[in-house]
């Protein structure tokens, strides 16, 4: 009964998001009042129908109805009751209920709090999403249908792969999908400016709080995939330029220039159609990535042929919004006329470097990850691309984006002075070289030299971040509490963007670290034996059996010490899942802020009773993850300055109303 | 979302009968400049039954028995690149993660280039033209209609 009401759902929000994509995107045209008034009720519509669909999922798997085919496929009665809950977006089908469900939120929060928004953009942004939300409903209800039953049920399911019963991944995708799905607003603000034929102050105002919460999910979303990579897969790997890696990797980085080129269009009214045009991409990418782990497409092009429902419905899709919005483009953004003029020299220069920077990373991103697919369609043979190549041409493109976001943080909008920024950024030069001098001292080959570099920058992005702020605070040239008061009435904006830069230089520092330093130690241990790693001495006490609610297996026993004193133990694991007739390793990690100490156990040697032990010491491994949740702190704190939040907006529109800046005028 | 290599996980699981994971004690040679030289080819070799892993992150069998090769030719003598060579004659270029520069790879390896080399000539092309515009001063109905449009804020009052 109840899949059934959730079958019933997504037919009824499908139906209304062709009303909420449709009468007012009318309305807005022809200035019908009623038929604009329709997108509110629509978009709450559309909301309760999809959670409702939502939740009636959920409930099949919380307990464990196997009527429901996707329920016996991908879940199991001895699964854990966080992994039953997370077992509903684990799969594809459900997936895609939570991509919906997301953008239904989202639909929602427009809805409610957009009354400061002009009646007609509000339509159309709504009617939009409403096209977007019909799309995908189509998509789940003729290809993807969660709510298909069995009959006879089995008894008991098929279980979830025990690799991703983890809560490091039970709660990436929902992040991951608030990124993307958020990146579909900064689409429908754009589309609906474009529409409009206006792109002002006031509109990127409206813009940047949703691609900055965007931007912050999708940020923590990719961190703790990553982590989770580190912690589960047993080799202590964390970034393995993965084509599904890529595929949110691509969307983030296009996202970061969507954020940043915003700034600019809000105080300087300049690089409208560029931003714009960044927001379709941002989305447009955000959809590819979906396309290229949904349809199967990345793992051979001829199993994406064989199988064509899905990928094709994707690929259709994405010609649409892409090509569509991409012609909307370029047919209004002509019209749009740059305001404010600036000299290659200024703040407003820095931010373009920026964006010139990361879209070509992004595009380098996409060319090595869509590569091996074209060669392979146009019958060019296979070819593998590789960590090597996005390390040899990613990275160099990102070293100057990182050595100019200090700078350009310091320069004035307009025309700025960089000779005089330079100057009042010493104080970091000379921490860069600190860190470059004290790191290559240690060097013995070309890498670290390179590394030595690395931790340069990061110290440049720490040390350069803080210079910022204590110059704007006027840190140790007046009294503390002159200093304190400042810092206080310090826009959120700013501190939110210090932050960020400065954790940017955590996390590289925990990159370069990492990658460059990093000790490994592989062998065969016997209770009783001694390994020494990074100054510390692990004791292998031996393994024992272990059971757990739905596996059993072996875990290991390690003492750390160091200096003769006991500081640890690690005990990893090696778990074998019977329902799902697979194995999985769980690393005993200790981690530390100079680095992780990593254990991980392997097979019994039958011989000798002696087990294979791989031990790692990762430097500064954990500062990747600090420095990727600051980031996205710094983008919350961000998000709660007076500008961005609800209703400000409202002033701002006074204030930007009586120019005649409309464009195309 | 590391499904496609947990994919790889689990094709290697049925491949291998017992499971071995990557780099065993026993695979490891004695002369560590060796080992060292084995670690570093084998970063760059594909496991050809897993979804993008190197041999050696793979646990499958097949990737274990590439790196023994590996291993082999090192401890015959072999450079590294007569090893390469003799494992792309054997697998294809399929098995490197760095791929060669070839008419194949032609546009993957310029492409990064291309693309910085048109968006600086776009930025130059778009600067210049700006600096014309402002430049070039006003035409005489600029100039009338700057002349209302200041009579217009000035009663506004100025927007600062």
């Amino acid at each position: 009964m109840i899949p059934e009401i959730g079958q019933f759902a997504l037919i009824l929000a499908l139906v209304i998001s062709l009303i909420q994509g449709t009468l007012p995107l009318v309305g807005a045209a022809k200035n019908r009042t009623q038929w604009i008034a329709v997108a509110r009720p629509a978009a709450r519509g559309q909301f309760l129908f999809v959670i409702t669909a939502f939740f009636c999922l959920m409930q099949a798997y919380v307990t464990s109805d196997f009527s429901v085919a996707n329920v016996a496929h991908n879940s199991h009665t001895l699964k854990p009751m966080l992994y039953k809950v997370s077992g509903v977006w684990g799969n594809h089908e459900g997936s895609m209920v939570l991509w919906v469900a997301i953008l239904a939120i989202f639909g929602l929060a427009v809805a409610e709090f957009g009354s400061a928004l002009p009646p007609s953009l509000k339509a159309r942004v709504l009617a939009i999403q409403g096209l977007i939300g019909f799309a995908f409903l189509a998509f789940i209800l003729f290809t993807s249908n969660p709510f298909l039953r069995l009959d006879p049920a089995p008894l008991e399911g098929n279980g979830l792969n025990p690799i991703l019963q983890d809560p490091g991944l039970a709660f990436h995708p929902p992040f991951l999908y608030l990124g993307y799905v958020g990146f579909s607003m900064a689409f429908s603000f754009a589309v609906a400016a474009l529409i409009e034929g206006r792109v002002d102050p006031a509109w990127a105002r409206w813009v940047r709080p949703w691609t900055l919460a965007a931007w912050c999910a999708l940020t923590v979303g990719i961190a703790l995939g990553s982590w989770w990579a580190y912690y589960e897969l047993g080799w202590g790997g964390w970034w393995f330029w993965d084509p599904v890696e890529n595929a949110s990797f691509i969307p983030w980085l296009v996202g970061t220039a969507l954020l940043h080129s915003a700034i600019v269009v809000e105080k300087r009214d300049a690089l409208k159609s560029w931003t714009v045009l960044l927001a379709i991409l941002a989305f447009s990418m955000s959809l590819l990535g979906t396309f290229l782990v949904r349809s199967g497409v990345l793992t051979s092009v001829h199993a994406f042929a064989s199988d064509p429902d899905r990928g094709v419905f994707i690929l259709l899709l994405l010609v649409f919004v892409i090509g569509g919005s991409l012609t909307l483009y370029a047919i209004r953004a002509p019209g749009l006329k740059g305001g404010g003029l600036f000299a290659p020299i200024s703040r407003e220069g820095a931010l373009v470097l920026n964006n010139l920077l990361l879209t070509t990373g992004a595009a380098v991103v996409l060319l090595g990850t869509l590569y091996p697919l074209i060669l392979d369609a146009f019958g060019g043979g296979k070819v593998s691309v590789g960590p090597p190549f996005f390390n040899t041409t990613f990275v160099p493109l990102m070293v100057p984006v990182m050595l100019a976001a200090v700078i350009g943080a310091m320069l004035s909008w307009k025309r700025g002075d960089i000779a005089a920024v330079l100057g009042r950024l010493k104080i970091a030069f000379i921490f860069a070289l600190i860190g470059v001098g004290v790191t290559s001292f240690f060097a013995g080959t070309l890498k670290d030299v390179l590394a030595a570099f690395g931790i340069g920058i990061a110290a440049w992005l720490i040390a350069g971040s803080a210079v910022e702020i204590a110059e704007r605070i006027a840190l140790f040239k007046g009294p503390v509490a002159n200093s304190m008061r400042r810092a206080a009435g310090l826009p959120r904006s700013a501190w939110g963007m210090a932050i960020a830069h400065g954790a940017l230089g955590i996390m590289v520092a925990g990159i370069t670290a990492s990658s460059a330093w990093r000790v490994e130690k592989i062998q065969l241990m016997q209770p009783g034996d001694v390994v020494e790693i990074s100054g510390y001495s692990l004791i292998f006490e031996g393994a024992k059996k272990i059971n757990g609610p739905n596996y059993h297996g072996d875990r290991g026993i390690f003492t750390v010490t160091k200096d003769g004193r006991t500081i640890a133990a690690l005990t990893p694991e090696k778990r074998d899942y019977p329902a799902e007739r697979s194995q999985t390793t769980e690393a005993g990690i200790l981690t530390m802020v100079s680095g992780d100490l990593y254990a991980v156990l392997g097979d019994k040697n039958q011989s000798n009773a002696a087990w294979t032990t791989r031990i790692y010491f990762n430097p500064l491994v954990a500062w990747i993850w600090v420095g990727a949740i600051l980031m996205a702190g710094g983008g919350v704190v961000s998000l709660t300055d007076r500008r961005l939040r609800v209703g400000a907006p409202k002033t701002a529109r006074q204030k930007t109303r009586p120019q005649p800046n409309p464009v195309g005028a | 979302m590391k499904r496609l290599v947990l994919l790889g996980f689990v094709i290697a699981a049925v491949i291998a009968a017992s499971p071995v994971k990557a780099v065993e004690p026993n695979e490891i040679l004695e002369d560590p400049k060796l080992e060292q030289r084995a670690r570093a080819l084998s970063k760059d070799l594909r496991c050809v039954v897993c979804q993008n892993q190197s041999i050696d992150d793979s646990n499958a069998s097949l990737a274990r028995d590439l790196r023994v090769v590996v291993r082999e030719r090192l401890q015959a003598g072999d450079t590294d690149k007569q090893i390469i060579d003799f494992v792309v004659a054997r697998y294809g270029e399929f098995v490197l993660l760095n791929p060669r520069v070839n008419a194949r790879t032609y546009l993957l390896w310029g492409g990064p280039a291309l693309v910085l080399i048109f968006g600086i000539l776009g930025l130059v092309f778009w600067f210049r033209r700006r600096g014309k515009i402002a430049n070039d001063g006003l035409s005489p109905e600029e100039e009338k209609r700057l002349a209302e449009l200041l009579g217009q804020t000035g009663t506004e009052g100025s927007d600062k």
